[in-house]
């Protein structure tokens, strides 16, 4: 009779351990993040030498089936303003801001070598003779291959450019817990 | 073993075409194939000799023949997944 009751006491012991054991394992699994095959940049650079290699990135990811999102922040957002579109803001800071940064990727000047500009027009001469696809080229390339282009609400507001100044086919403008959402489940991301 | 029928349905000729533009033609080209489908690239691009197997890798379709051609250009064939 003593042998039973020692037997039944240690079932039951092993019986709530196990029960921890899945509550702890539960636990554990809700924290944890499944990735995903997919790329997330961050752009937070405008300059020439920044927003080509994140677009190459992003639509090579896409080429290769990977689900990809580039996050524009700060001055990548000038990256995407339309060509068109000269002088945005509402007061003399904003405005003196996109005077010194020109919209589009077309315009986009180089960290480095910029010489007024005759730094980009020779690393394009040299793209077209090396054939390689500019950043404006890639950017509607991203997009027809469904990489998704997300502006940052916050640095718009701040910078004064509103939905209209930016080119069409973007995603609804996102804060910052979306972005470190989008980079959660990203099995790559980037800050270029 | 699977029998293959070594047809090449679609060529993707992206010779001269730098980093990614042979990548970015290729998956053009495989949006209209059907599965099974084999894709001939031609590039010219050095680098797309570590690119297309790790592009293969990636996107889970089979690169079946990678060669140099005589003149000097690359030569790949993809099976689309």
């Amino acid at each position: 009779m003593a042998a039973t009751e020692t037997r039944v006491d240690a079932t039951s012991t092993s019986y709530a351990e196990l029960l921890g054991r899945i509550e702890a394992l539960e636990s554990e699994q809700r924290a944890s993040v499944k990735k995903k095959n997919k790329l997330t940049i961050i752009a937070w650079g405008g300059d020439l030498d920044r927003i080509w290699p994140t677009t190459i990135l992003a639509t090579t990811a896409a080429a290769s089936g990977m689900e990809a999102s580039v996050f524009f922040t700060f001055w990548g957002l000038f990256a995407i303003v339309k060509p068109d579109v000269r002088i945005t803001g509402d007061n003399w800071m904003q405005k003196m801001m996109s005077a010194m940064n020109p919209g589009s990727a077309q315009r986009a000047k180089l960290s480095r070598y910029n010489f007024a500009g005759a730094g980009p027009s020779m690393f394009k001469k040299l793209a077209k003779d090396h054939q390689v696809a500019r950043p404006d080229e890639l950017i509607s390339t991203a997009q027809e291959l469904g990489v998704r282009l997300i502006p940052c609400q916050m640095t718009m507001d701040l910078l004064g450019l509103r939905p209209e100044h930016l080119l069409d086919g973007l995603e609804e403008p996102i804060g910052a817990a979306t972005a470190i959402a989008e980079m959660r489940d990203a099995a790559v991301s980037l800050f270029i | 073993m699977d029998v293959i029928t070594n047809t090449v349905t679609h060529t993707v000729d992206a010779r001269g075409q730098s980093c990614p533009g042979p990548l970015v033609a290729l998956a053009r080209a495989l949006k209209d194939a059907r599965a099974g489908d084999q894709l001939e690239l031609l590039a010219t691009d050095p680098g797309s000799k570590s690119d297309v197997p790790s592009w293969a890798s990636i996107s889970g379709n089979e690169l079946l023949e990678a060669e140099q051609t005589a003149e000097g250009a690359y030569r790949y064939v993809i099976r689309k997944a």
